[in-house]
């Protein structure tokens, strides 16, 4: 009896795997790879195409990270937070608010954006994880819009003009003046985001989390204070998201409110369901792609919004899984 | 009067005008597997909620191992001892087998700020999860994914993972529901293996697994207990008898 289970112990002690399935993997890693590489060459043989030039991409990955921050809730917590660009917001105007003050160094840019974005979440977070489903969308929703005014009205800091960043945040070991290294930068950020949900979601902490989301009077009745783990998990993601925040700002040198409108939120919903929520990679995937269809479309027409609109209607509708969906089941219909 | 394990006192609970627990008053004592039935509408599903903590009663206490947990919430009381299955199957549909039972295990092992190391390669909650499938009879199942499981499979998990958080008291609401011939007799093998070892409160419409199984049977009938006793005597009780030819 004791040699079997301990037989059977080892084929149950499997750990996760970083790249997923092994139909999966291949296309993951050549899709990071290109997102690292093909900028790069493109800045280096000249190559004037937009769409592969280190600002557009830049861009993505700044809006990529706020994704897998946003996916940690929404995808694998089931917290589906309406509100999540405030914590760009609150990331950008941590670096800009500092700068504007003759504060230039990095090492308080970036730790303050964290922390004042995961203060954010904390005061909001303990607030509407009191409620649920729609209210709980709608709380989120009306916490960012609060943001979004009391930026609007902030006259020393531009108000709804907006404040320019002069100049980026000084590192002491490298200078993201330089866009290649920005560049650089923001992709090492996005992996570290990436392997930091990683490792959390498959820890005892996420195991918590993903239970919470399946089944939340369960994991009351096993002993868990939910609430308590929700929110931890919900300040975790709001820190994160004002680390992607405080690289936008770095990235554009000009901020405004409108960074954390409502519709910035919405946006990077679909950026996460498009590529798949609760996937580690999905929302990389559903940023590059929105970003890209965005861009394509509002080269064609004025009105690419609605051309867009039917599109991602479609994609949600009829792609099980998200993009990462289609990924992991090597574009095989199960 | 020995002291009760679960001693239930004077419990009352309505819903606008309507009276779901009557003055339920109740005493499970440590080691005996204790069944309540009742007809369609007596209030059980109330008084469970009440136990486990899910609905605050209007009056009355519950009293748990000596200490009052009428309005504790229910992860509190999962740490005085206190477990429960869901009369519908309230499993992690998403994740696997072992996985369901490891987070039950998880939730008794001190606290889940670990945020690093994965969770799924610790023997500590791996093997304690897996002996616990083995008693159930769920062993081979241990790598599905729950969501795969057949109904009767689904009921064995939920039995499970109320026993992975090592209770002294297990709260089982129709532990039986929906399930075939064999599937109860199966249920009820290993009921009767937790027999002695825990102490149950079973909430049951199957009247042959209930006579087979408890020492003492309570009748519930309009929020109220109209009789407690053993099987036979609650067999021969007019009352009792009336009120279930009434209803059916």
């Amino acid at each position: 009896m004791t040699d079997t289970t301990s037989a059977q112990l080892t084929d149950h002690l499997q750990g996760p795997q970083f790249f997923g399935s092994a139909s999966g993997r291949i296309i993951t890693i050549v899709f990071m790879a290109v997102l690292l590489l093909v900028p790069v060459a493109a800045h280096f043989l000249g190559v004037r195409l937009q769409l592969v030039s280190l600002d557009f991409i830049t861009r993505i990955l700044c809006l990529a990270i706020a994704a897998v921050s946003l996916n940690l809730i929404l995808g694998f917590g089931g917290m589906i937070s309406f509100g999540h660009a405030a914590f760009i917001g609150i990331g950008a105007y941590s670096v800009g608010i500092s700068a504007y003050h003759g504060y230039g160094s990095a090492w308080l840019h970036f730790p303050l954006a964290i922390f004042a974005s995961a203060v954010f979440a904390l005061i909001t977070g303990a607030i509407s994880l009191r409620t649920k489903g729609v209210y709980f969308i709608m709380i989120t929703m009306a916490f960012a819009q609060m943001a979004y005014y009391f930026f609007l009205s902030l006259e020393e800091y531009g108000g709804d003009d907006g404040l320019t960043i002069y100049s980026r945040s000084v590192f002491d070991i490298f200078d993201i003046e330089n866009k290649l290294v920005l560049f650089l930068l923001t992709y090492a950020c996005l992996v570290g985001s990436i392997y930091t949900v990683y490792r959390i979601v498959n820890s005892r902490f996420g195991m918590v989390v993903r239970g919470c989301h399946s089944n939340e009077t369960r994991m009351k009745a096993l002993g868990y204070n939910t609430y308590v783990y929700k929110l931890t998990a919900y300040v975790i993601a709001g820190g994160m998201c004002g680390l992607a925040g405080a690289l936008l700002g770095n990235f554009t040198t000009f901020i405004s409110p409108d960074m954390m409108n409502w519709s910035r939120s919405g946006e990077l919903m679909f950026m996460v369901i498009l590529g798949g929520a609760g996937s580690l990679f999905g929302p990389v995937f559903g940023a590059v792609t929105f970003v890209f269809i965005e861009e394509l479309l509002s080269s064609f027409t004025t009105y690419w919004a609605l051309p867009f609109g039917v599109l991602l209607v479609l994609s949600v509708l009829f792609i099980k899984g998200g993009l990462n969906g289609l990924i992991q089941r090597g574009w095989k219909h199960d | 009067m020995t002291e009760a394990m679960l001693d239930i006192r004077g419990l009352r609970k309505s819903f606008g005008g309507v009276i779901a627990t009557d003055g339920v008053t109740l005493g499970v004592d440590a080691g005996e597997l204790h069944a309540i039935i009742g007809p369609n509408g007596a209030g059980k599903t109330t008084l469970i909620a009440q136990l486990s903590g899910d609905l605050t009663p209007d009056a009355g206490h519950v009293v748990f191992d000596g200490k009052d947990i009428t309005t504790l919430p229910p992860h509190r009381r999962s740490h005085f001892g206190m477990a429960r299955s869901f009369q519908i199957t309230s499993v992690f549909m998403g994740l696997s087998v072992i996985d369901n039972v490891a987070l039950a295990v998880q939730a008794h092992d001190g606290h889940s700020f670990r945020f690093w190391k994965p969770a799924t390669t610790e023997v500590q909650l791996r093997k304690p999860a897996l002996e616990v499938l083995e008693k159930v009879g769920l062993a081979s199942r241990a790598g599905s994914i729950a969501s795969a499981l057949s109904h009767g499979e689904r009921r064995q998990l939920e039995i499970a993972m109320a026993l992975a958080t090592n209770p002294r008291f297990l709260l089982l609401d129709e532990p039986m529901a929906g399930m075939g011939v064999e599937e109860s007799a199966a249920m009820v093998d290993i009921l009767r293996s937790l027999k002695g070892e825990k102490t149950i409160l079973l909430v049951e419409h199957d009247m042959d697994a209930v006579f087979a199984l408890a020492d003492r049977i309570s009748v519930l009938v309009y929020g109220r207990v109209i009789a407690t006793g053993k099987p036979d005597a609650i067999r021969g009780n007019a009352d009792v008898r009336s009120a279930y030819l009434g209803e059916t």
